[in-house]
């Protein structure tokens, strides 16, 4: 992976607006960005949106082909799956969102304290790295969840632990760039702090780096919080999370393909949305990303 | 040969590493492993003290440590609690199917990659290139159970074209490409950077310059020395290959060591999972050092004179 440093200077130059403008001229990134835009409309109103309430069974309706009522058809209980579909929006996105979150906070943190002390003790710290990072990360997830027992809340910290050696790793990077700058010489011969610097002059440098890298990643961890779920590993059923939805589903899969349909669509289209949103932003806050011409 | 000695030698400390990071999770996870050994079946303790001196649970954590890295280093990580059988012997009897998948992934990943990436890297900006790296793109956002579960049931159920469940060739094609699709997004991406790098060269210069025939070009010149940098990929793309291979198996109720390790986590059969993961990590490391000597073979200007800096 590339280094992504960059000078604050250059972010604030560009200005939010053009900025913008810029990224949404990729025809990819807007379509990114409108069904990113209606999967956080689903979530936050979704029980307007859902024409029924998702854990409401019907006997009735089982395996029930889509038609006018059920639009993407029903579920082995009977349940409607457009709206468990809808309201599926409300777990893998924050899910998604907070694992990175919290795989940032905690990479970061070990990144730039890395890069910045450097020494014996990033060099030791950096081989520990290489280790975790030779671990394929949904086997480190999976490793996390049977020490901390099956649900979402631990998936999340499963995938987030997952996360912390890629993040530390590249965010180290953008480190020893960052703390090339003249800058952040002069403040450390005016005296200043340790924590002053990291906080002040290294963080806000590194930035560009951590919202790149922060975009790139989203995509990823929604469908590995995902996996984990349709492994039985996170969400439990009845929750309407799309994982756990498709692994109820497998089983009637020949007779009633309908419900896999819809809940493998919603998270194929929400990490894609994510990726094209990624990939583009990495192009505008970082030319050197941008595809070479 | 002191280039790969050295690099062999290099391996110890990870996996010494390795070895300590899983004693030590192992060590903290909470419950005991003898009740869970009894699996909720209520024994006395006579019984329960009799099993933990067996296990050796009754020394202190240093002992045990020293004693778990001895066993580590011939390869026993003792016996699994639910099947009650030593657990490497388990892990070699599943092992080939799971190699299997993993090389039927890696064949569909990188024809995948290398075509998507050529296509796309030859004419940069083209329509060709917009419509490649968008499939990358796509494939590498495709949740590779779903497209696994719509494999099953396009090819496996309404076509009928391939057995859904067994063991031969035939039935290794689905689960190939669900696992390779996932892998050939990234793969592609980075020929395609490659082979644009690679096509602006002097070489390529001179061979379109000697009048050779364009594909000779792309085939021989610009596409070995595009290959270098995806390669090193190939080594940490295994992980990712690991990974889909753990997901792979669950949809298609493939045997194999990803089937093992969810069972394996589902049970809380703790050397199992020790076991499997401490083997990953060894297979990881070693098609890794491979990936460094392969390199060798592929570009004659990477001699490793000296340490490659990392």
């Amino acid at each position: 992976m590339t280094t992504l440093a960059l000078s604050p200077a250059r972010l604030r130059s560009a200005s939010f607006l053009s900025g913008l403008r810029e990224f949404l001229k990729h025809p990819g990134a807007l379509a990114g960005t409108i069904v990113l835009a209606a999967f956080v409309v689903c979530a936050i109103f979704a029980p307007w949106l859902a024409p029924f309430d998702p854990s409401e069974t019907d006997i009735g309706m089982r395996l029930g082909p889509p038609d006018a009522i059920t639009w993407f058809g029903a579920d082995i209980h009977g349940r409607d799956i457009f709206s468990r579909v809808i309201w599926g929006a409300r777990y893998s996105l924050p899910v998604g969102f907070a694992t990175l979150v919290v795989g940032l906070i905690i990479g970061g943190t070990f990144g730039v304290m890395l890069g910045y002390i450097g020494g014996r003790f990033d060099a030791i710290a950096s081989r520990i790295i290489d280790v975790l990072l030779g671990f394929p990360s949904i086997v480190l997830a999976i490793m996390v969840v049977a020490v901390l027992g099956v649900g979402l809340v631990n998936v999340v910290v499963a995938v987030a632990i997952a996360e912390i050696p890629r993040f530390a790793r590249v965010i180290r990077g953008a480190v020893l760039v960052a703390k090339q700058n003249l800058y952040v010489e002069a403040a450390l011969a005016m005296g200043a702090s340790s924590t002053r610097v990291m906080f002040l002059h290294i963080l806000p440098a590194i930035m560009p780096t951590v919202i790149v890298l922060g975009t790139l990643n989203l995509g990823n961890a929604i469908l590995s919080t995902a996996t984990l779920s349709f492994l039985g590993l996170g969400a439990q059923p009845p929750a309407p999370e799309w994982g756990a939805m498709l692994n109820s589903g497998r089983e009637y899969m020949r007779y009633a393909p309908w419900t896999m349909m819809a809940p493998g669509l919603a998270l194929f289209l929400a990490v894609i949305a994510v990726n094209l949103i990624g990939d583009r932003l990495s192009e505008v806050i970082d030319p050197r990303n941008a595809r070479r011409r | 040969m002191a280039f790969f000695l050295r690099r062999l030698l290099g391996i110890i400390p990870i996996l010494f590493l390795t070895w300590t990071v899983v004693f030590v999770v192992f060590e903290f996870i909470p419950g005991d492993p003898v009740s869970l050994m009894m699996g909720g079946v209520p024994a006395s303790d006579e019984v329960m003290a009799n099993e933990r001196a067996r296990l050796g649970l009754d020394k202190p954590v240093l002992e045990r440590y020293a004693s778990f890295l001895g066993r580590a280093v011939v390869g026993d990580f003792g016996e699994s609690y639910k099947a009650r059988q030593p657990v490497t012997q388990m892990i070699r009897e599943q092992i080939r199917p799971t190699l299997e998948l993993a090389a039927g992934g890696l064949v569909v990943g990188l024809g995948l990659g290398l075509l998507l990436g050529v296509l796309a890297g030859l004419k940069p900006n083209s329509w060709l290139d917009t419509v490649c790296i968008f499939l990358a793109l796509a494939g590498g956002s495709l949740p590779s159970f779903w497209s696994g579960m719509l494999l099953i049931y396009v090819f496996g159920t309404v076509l009928a074209w391939v057995p859904i469940v067994g063991s031969g060739f035939s039935a290794l094609i689905l689960p190939s490409i669900a696992t390779g699709l996932f892998m050939a997004g990234d793969f592609a991406r980075l020929v395609r950077s490659s082979i644009i790098d690679a096509m602006k060269q002097n070489y390529i210069r001179t061979a379109y310059a000697k009048g050779l025939a364009p594909i000779r070009i792309v085939g021989k010149h610009a596409l070995r020395n595009a290959l270098i940098p995806p390669i090193t990929m190939l080594g940490i793309q295994l992980s990712t290959l690991i990974g889909g291979a753990v997901v792979t198996e669950n949809v298609f109720a493939r045997p194999g060591l990803g089937t093992m390790l969810v069972d394996a986590v589902l049970n809380k059969d703790m050397p199992l999972v020790q076991a499997l993961i401490v083997y990953t990590t060894g297979v990881y490391v070693l098609v890794n050092l491979l990936v460094d000597l392969l390199y060798v073979l592929i570009d004659p200007r990477i001699k490793y004179a000296r340490t490659p800096s990392r």
